[in-house]
């Protein structure tokens, strides 16, 4: 074969049932190169990966290691080739520390060496370039920390190919230079590296070729120097798209919602939220920037009815007879402010308040995974009609419009939800609570793991209810995005707003600087750049 | 680096999950498994205890459906066996595994029975019958009320919760039976009301268990539209696939577990009544008779479907009233027909795996 170390896969074909997931596709890996894996949502970019470390088998094709033809049949044959994946979501055991975490699983002689075994990480570290402490237990790490360890247990097994399943979807700007920086070492080292992502900046930055791949079949690959990002994006979705995000003014600016020193602790005790304030506008899109797990979640919860929140705390909901003229004595006027706090979902939905909520948890939280797309348009209006049998021909038009309007692939309105892709799941969801014509829709990482495609849709759907006079907050993780889609963008850092900026001085490196400026672990902005 | 894997070999067994499988291929895959259950169970039979196969199923077939009296019985007990199922299926549907409705039934039996005692005679029977059902379900109701709230006040586990309440009820039928004894030494109620017959089902168009199959028939229909079509069914359907979703909607998650764990009380309740005003009239510890457990597995396998439950109600009986008949004519112990049984089970269980996944062997390579 061509290089050493490479990897070629020949004419791979994998199929689920009828869908074939990856037609005849051929791919090729060189030593001391980072590939780049693109491709829409459903494309099989993570199939193929997954028949390279030997999670799933290939129906038909060939994978050839070192020009040697093989068959991986488990995880534990990738390893002895050499073939190492990090997935999306991390298989580390909490209890455990780093160094331990390394080892398990290996079939290793003798009495677990602790300090031998952290003298080996210590030098895969330097090598590369890796922060890690190995006596860290993984509770106490960051997610970009538990990462690290994730690559190092890879490296610490002797892999020379490496495929990272989307690894920045969770990091903050400055984590992923970092980790880009090790990515480099790597290749510099002679390894292998393939990493799949839907940022498209990203891929310009650090990979060296770009392979697109289109509904499972392979369509191509490129030089990174010789490509630019619409040229990639009309590969994926083979046609051209355009790739800016209009944010245009809306007619009108009314407060909607007032928030007043929320405050919400866990089961715990332990404070999520602390003493957050902020105003939300109707005809504004409200941008929330934070690393995930600083308050965000509590933060739509609280105001949707689903979170306790401490005394002291309070969310106004000013109505559309609101004046906001009006002096703040005006008892007629305050009659119109609403105090949301203490309201379960049914409460605020009878008070008229029509608020939408797009959890991040789409199908443990939106939607009921088990049930068609009919069954959960009725989720939001079961309760209306009279009698005890609920009317399903709304649901089921409705079901219908969304479907069509929003381009939703499904073999019909009758299949439960959890069989369609994460895209269409997200559209349904989307779908149903735009269709509720909310005064305010709550978005939480609405387009995480949504393709360029449907992020547009998604994107333009905001857009419209914002133009409409609905309060929209969304709550986002890539900088780029915040910052073109939203009017303002509040920044949440370990359950405080660290800031809340206009969109015209806002600046991804502020933002992210902003994002980490209360961590009491971890890095800081300054460490991160040295 | 260890050695890699250097010879090329497909695996021999390959599974991988079906997407979607048409309802006659599910059906093909069962009836198949159904047909290799009794060729495997005749195979058993034939090497261990040397008698034809065929005739052993015929003896199990006479005995469940032998005579128009073995067949009235075999239709009571599965009607009752289908009418605790029923009830399982909403506190099931909602993923509240209710393991009490061995308790459920027997404290609605008691309830029952307390009623045919003490106003027995002094209340005309159709009234009476109609305080006796309303009795049963509130007692059953309550037994499955409480492992509710408590579920829903202070998230205690439903089902060491409803397992317990099961002895609580072996206690208090032990406690009622010593107080109801008739004739006294004889650690039995004896048949309640025999002379009289107060209480008892009425027999309709001449058949003692008529009233039964209606009843439970009904309750079964009732059901499966409650189920499906109501508001509340939708309500428990929601709770069960994920309570966060539940509460996002706004619905009052601890009301519906309360609610509806009434319900599946109430109804294991009325198998209670059935149980001792329609068939036994008597009531003892073995009133339940594992039934409540074996529910579990009509209710399981009928993917909480009503309709389907009466199906698999009827299978589960004639096993047993064939057993017991093999048992007695070949003059073999019951260990036989639990074998029989047992093969039965596993295979039916076991097609649920093929329909769910697909197992390819290796392609020869020509």
């Amino acid at each position: 074969m061509e290089t050493a170390c490479a990897v070629s896969m020949k004419r791979v074909t994998k199929r689920f049932g009828e869908v074939v997931a990856n037609d005849e596709v051929d791919l090729s890996l060189q030593c001391g190169e980072i590939l780049s894996l693109l491709g829409e949502n459903g494309s099989g970019k993570t199939t193929l990966m997954n028949m390279l470390s030997g999670i799933y088998y290939p129906d038909e094709g060939q994978i050839y290691v070192n020009g040697k033809a093989v068959t991986i049949r488990s995880p534990k044959d990738a390893f002895d080739l050499g073939i190492g994946m990090i997935h999306q979501h991390f298989k580390l055991v909490d209890v455990f520390s780093a160094a331990e975490n390394i080892v398990l699983g290996l079939d290793e002689d003798g009495k677990l060496d602790r300090r031998n075994i952290a003298l080996k990480v210590k030098e895969i570290a330097d090598r590369y370039g890796f922060d890690i402490d190995p006596n860290q237990k993984v509770y106490d790490m960051t997610v970009s920390q538990k990462q690290t360890v994730e690559i190092v247990k890879v490296l610490y097994r002797g892999a020379n190919i490496l495929i990272l399943d989307e690894p920045t979807a969770v990091l903050t700007p400055q984590e992923t230079d970092k980790l880009f920086a090790v990515m480099r070492n790597m290749k510099a080292d002679g390894k292998a590296l393939v990493i799949i992502t839907h940022k498209l900046h990203e891929v310009m930055d650090v990979s060296d070729r770009v392979a697109v791949l289109r509904k499972g079949k392979y369509i191509g690959d490129v030089k990174t120097s010789e490509t630019d990002p619409q040229k990639l994006t009309d590969m994926m979705v083979g046609r051209a798209v355009e790739l800016n995000i209009d944010c245009p003014k809306a007619e009108k600016v009314t407060e909607r919602i007032e928030i007043q020193h929320l405050t919400v602790k866990d089961k715990d005790g332990v404070p999520r939220l602390s003493d957050v304030s902020f105003t939300a506008r109707g005809g504004e899109i409200l941008g929330i920037a934070g690393i995930s797990g600083s308050g965000q979640k509590q933060l739509l919860e609280a105001i949707a009815g689903l979170q306790v929140c401490e005394p002291g705390s309070h969310i106004f909901y000013k109505d559309e007879q609101w004046n906001p003229d009006a002096p703040a004595d005006d008892s007629e006027n305050q009659k119109h402010v609403h105090e949301l706090i203490g309201k379960n979902p049914l409460d605020i939905s009878k008070m008229g308040v029509a608020l939408s909520f797009v959890p991040e948890d789409r199908l443990g939280m939106g939607l009921v995974a088990n049930m068609d797309l009919t069954d959960n348009m009725l989720l939001r209006s079961y309760l209306t009609g009279r009698g005890v049998f609920a009317d399903r021909k709304k649901p089921r038009k409705l079901a219908e419009t969304v479907v069509k309007e929003l381009e939703v692939v499904t073999p019909s309105v009758n299949t439960p939800v959890r069989k369609l892709s994460g895209g269409n799941v997200q559209k349904v969801l989307v779908g149903r609570e735009i269709a509720m014509d909310p005064t305010v829709l709550m978005s939480a990482y609405a387009v995480r793991g949504l393709d360029i495609n449907t992020s547009y849709t998604i994107y333009n759907l905001m857009t419209e209810q914002k133009l409409k006079g609905v309060a929209v907050i969304y709550v986002g993780e890539d900088l780029d995005v915040l910052l073109e889609l939203c009017d303002r963008i509040l920044v949440l850092c370990g359950g405080q707003v660290s800031g809340i900026v206009p969109r015209e001085e806002a600046t991804k490196e502020g933002i992210g600087l902003m994002m980490t400026q209360f961590r009491k672990e971890g890095q800081t902005y300054e460490q991160s750049r040295s | 680096m260890s050695s890699p894997v250097a010879e090329h070999r497909e695996p021999l067994i390959h599974v991988s999950k079906r997407v979607g499988i048409s309802r006659g291929k599910a059906w093909t895959i069962r009836g198949t498994a159904l047909i290799l259950a009794l060729v495997i169970s005749g195979l058993v039979i034939f090497s261990i205890v040397h008698l034809s196969p065929l005739k052993v199923y015929g003896a199990m077939f006479e005995g469940a459906f032998g005579t128009s009296r073995r067949a009235w019985v075999t239709i009571r007990d599965a009607m009752m066996m289908l009418c605790v199922a029923v009830g399982l299926a909403p506190a099931f549907k909602m993923r509240f595994w209710n393991i009490g409705a061995e308790g459920q039934i027997l404290v609605g039996g008691i309830a029952t029975a307390a009623c045919m005692i003490y106003l027995g005679g002094s209340i005309p029977t159709p009234a009476l019958l109609v305080i006796m059902l309303i009795v049963s379900v509130i007692a059953g109701g309550v037994w499955g009320l409480i492992p509710g709230v408590f579920k829903a006040r202070w998230g205690t586990n439903e089902t060491l919760f409803t397992l317990m309440m099961n002895y609580v009820a072996i206690q208090l039928t032990s406690y009622a039976v010593s107080k109801w004894e008739n004739p006294a030494g004889s650690n039995s109620v004896g048949i309640i009301n025999q002379t009289s017959r107060a209480g008892w089902i009425p027999s309709v168009f001449g058949q003692a268990y008529t009233l039964n199959v209606v009843i439970v028939l009904a309750l079964a229909v009732l059901m499966y539209i409650y189920l499906k079509y109501s508001k509340q069914g939708y309500e428990i359907s929601v709770v069960g696939d994920s309570e966060n979703t539940a509460r996002y909607a706004g619905i009052n998650v601890k009301k519906v577990y309360i609610r509806t764990m009434f319900l599946s009380g109430a109804i294991c309740g009325i198998a209670g009544f059935l149980a001792v005003s329609g068939s036994s009239h008597t009531i003892s510890v073995d009133t339940a008779g594992g039934r409540g457990f074996t529910a579990i597995i009509v209710a399981w396998l009928a993917k909480f479907n009503t309709f389907v439950m009466i199906l698999f109600s009827f299978l589960l009986m004639f096993l047993e009233k064939g057993a017991v008949e093999i048992a007695s004519r070949y003059n073999l112990n019951n260990f036989v027909s639990h074998i029989i049984t047992g093969i039965l089970l596993f295979c039916i269980l076991g097609s649920e795996f093929f329909i769910n996944y697909k197992v390819s062997f290796r392609r020869k390579h020509g």
